[in-house]
């Protein structure tokens, strides 16, 4: 299972997010950071995904579809909160529609801090979620060992 | 009578980035009608100018969208500007119309990068969000952001701008603008993106002025509604300054026009930082407005028109704000373009009004 740690494929679903985390996680698959060339790939199908890259806050309309498309990723897989808003609410927090962070919703491996997050700090917590990768598939073959 | 199927887009969708959802009957392979359904991202921004007061706001107002960011920052501190019955000093001005300006070149880069991407044209999209990439350079060494700059107050401008920070800026838009010239070449002649895009989600001009559409998506149709011809604020110190519009009215054109916006753009700040007046950039502005005051606004973002409307109750926190965001008027034209249109040609006619959801739900 180690295979998925060395080329991971992403999912990036904008929760409530204000693009400007979007187009950062964008940013940093294309030119410029080019995460590409370490094989990491963006994908629309959460099936295929290994990395789930959440950018803003969950709401009562989303929070079924952040739910949603993480029941659809198969293990092992490792969340991403990318930015402020993604990690905590950020600015909107006191809002009456924002319920908080993805945490809310979904468990959060690891929280990429930024408004907007930089493309860097994303490639740093995406290294971070290969670790905890590494982990869980690891405790999943235990787990099919002893089974 | 034949069976219809609803197909759902959306809201995870790979073309987009954003949240939309569209519910699309189809009759086999034509779209016979399309419901879009928003409210995934409303976050209650409107609101909350109740709870924070007009300087703190701005930094709000910023985070509506993070594409139009400065836009947004300089449309509510406008309004607030005329509120207040303030007059800000003109090298601000000038300072403001630059930022904008590059931020419409790096909104609509960004554009044609996904738009090639939606019609399988991979390479083209990875040159465009390079090229994008230096935009963002100068930002960062303007503003020190790269997507939320932070950079206008209510009366200014954060900082000044050197005259080397300047010549950086205009080295940079001579060298992008270089390079430019043949991704707009590809985008124009191209006989093969000619075939995916003309004629498709056709508009007539007098649909676009019934629906009332807006920016790039209006101009495509020939219709001038570029508020940018008023001349608000530094605009009115431009020597020339004419729309760019096309009459083909297709996906083709809305590609087009904002092809030849981001040249114009760079031609817009060249001439600017050419004719750049000394003195301050931002005047200390602390007085709540009158009570019961309104002020509107209306600024030509990336996108197209916004329109701002704001009511005072004599304190420093807003009785009411109120935007009308360019996506939210165009979703009603991108609804009736998608009328009879190919189940494949869907993400290319919703990327072509740039829809902006985030803007549109707040
Ligand atoms: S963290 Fe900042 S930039 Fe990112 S989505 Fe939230 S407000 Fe926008």
């Amino acid at each position: 299972m180690g295979f998925a740690s060395k080329s991971p494929w992403v999912i990036h679903y904008d929760a409530s997010s204000c693009n400007g985390c979007d187009i950062e996680v964008l940013a940093a698959l294309c030119p410029g950071y080019d995460v590409e060339r370490f094989g990491i790939i963006n994908t629309g199908n959460p099936k295929h995904a290994d990395i789930f890259l959440v950018t803003g806050s969950v709401n009562e309309q989303n929070i079924r579809v952040v739910q949603e498309i993480y029941n659809q990723m198969l293990e092992p897989k490792v969340v991403v909160a990318c930015g402020c808003c993604a990690c905590t609410g950020g600015v909107f927090h006191d809002s009456y529609n924002v319920l908080g962070g993805v945490d809310q919703a979904i468990p959060v491996d690891v929280y990429a801090p930024g408004c907007a997050v930089r493309p860097e700090a994303i490639i740093d917590a995406v290294v971070e979620g290969l670790a905890v990768l590494e982990q869980k598939s690891e405790a999943l073959q235990q787990q099919r060992k002893g089974a | 009578m034949s069976q219809h199927t609803v197909i759902p887009f959306g809201p995870q969708h790979p073309v987009l980035p954003e949240p939309l959802h569209l519910d699309l009957v189809v009759d086999d392979e034509r779209v016979i009608e399309a419901v879009p359904q928003i409210g995934f991202i409303h976050r209650g921004l409107e609101r909350m100018t109740q709870t924070h007061d007009y300087n703190q706001f701005i930094y709000i107002a910023e985070r509506i969208c993070g594409i139009c960011a400065f836009g947004h920052s300089l449309g509510y501190a406008e309004t607030i500007e005329s509120l207040l019955g303030v007059e800000i000093p003109p090298r601000a001005e000038y300072l403001r119309v630059i930022l904008h300006e590059l931020s419409r070149m790096h909104s609509h880069i960004l554009w044609l990068g996904l738009a090639a991407d939606a019609f399988g044209h991979e390479a083209l999209f990875m040159h465009c969000w390079r090229l994008r990439e230096r935009i963002l350079d100068v930002f960062e060494a303007t503003t020190g952001g790269r997507v939320i700059l932070s950079a206008v107050i209510v009366g200014g401008m954060v900082r000044d701008q050197d005259a080397a920070m300047l010549q950086m800026i205009k080295d940079t838009i001579v060298g992008i603008k270089d390079e430019y010239g043949q991704l707009v070449n590809t985008f124009v002649n191209d006989s093969s993106i000619r075939s995916r895009l003309d004629g498709i989600g056709y508009i007539s001009k007098e649909d676009a002025m019934r629906y009332g559409m807006v920016g790039p998506f209006a101009r495509a149709s020939n219709v001038n509604n570029d508020v940018r011809c008023l001349g608000k604020g530094g605009y009115g110190k431009l020597s020339t300054f004419d729309p760019i519009m096309d009459t083909s009215g297709d996906c083709f054109g809305r590609a087009k026009v904002r092809a030849l916006e981001v040249l114009q753009s760079a031609d817009i700040i060249e001439e600017m930082i050419d004719t750049i007046p000394g003195g301050e950039v931002a005047i200390p502005v602390k007085h709540a407005p009158e009570p019961g005051a309104q002020a509107c606004n209306t600024l030509e973002q990336p996108r197209g028109e916004c329109y701002y409307y704001a009511l005072s109750n004599g304190t420093k926190y807003l009785e009411r704000m109120r935007m009308r965001t360019p996506t939210s008027v165009n979703l009603a034209g991108m609804a009736m373009a998608l009328k009879g249109c190919d189940l494949a040609d869907v993400n290319m006619i919703v990327l072509t009004i740039d829809p902006c959801i985030s803007c549109t739900e707040r």
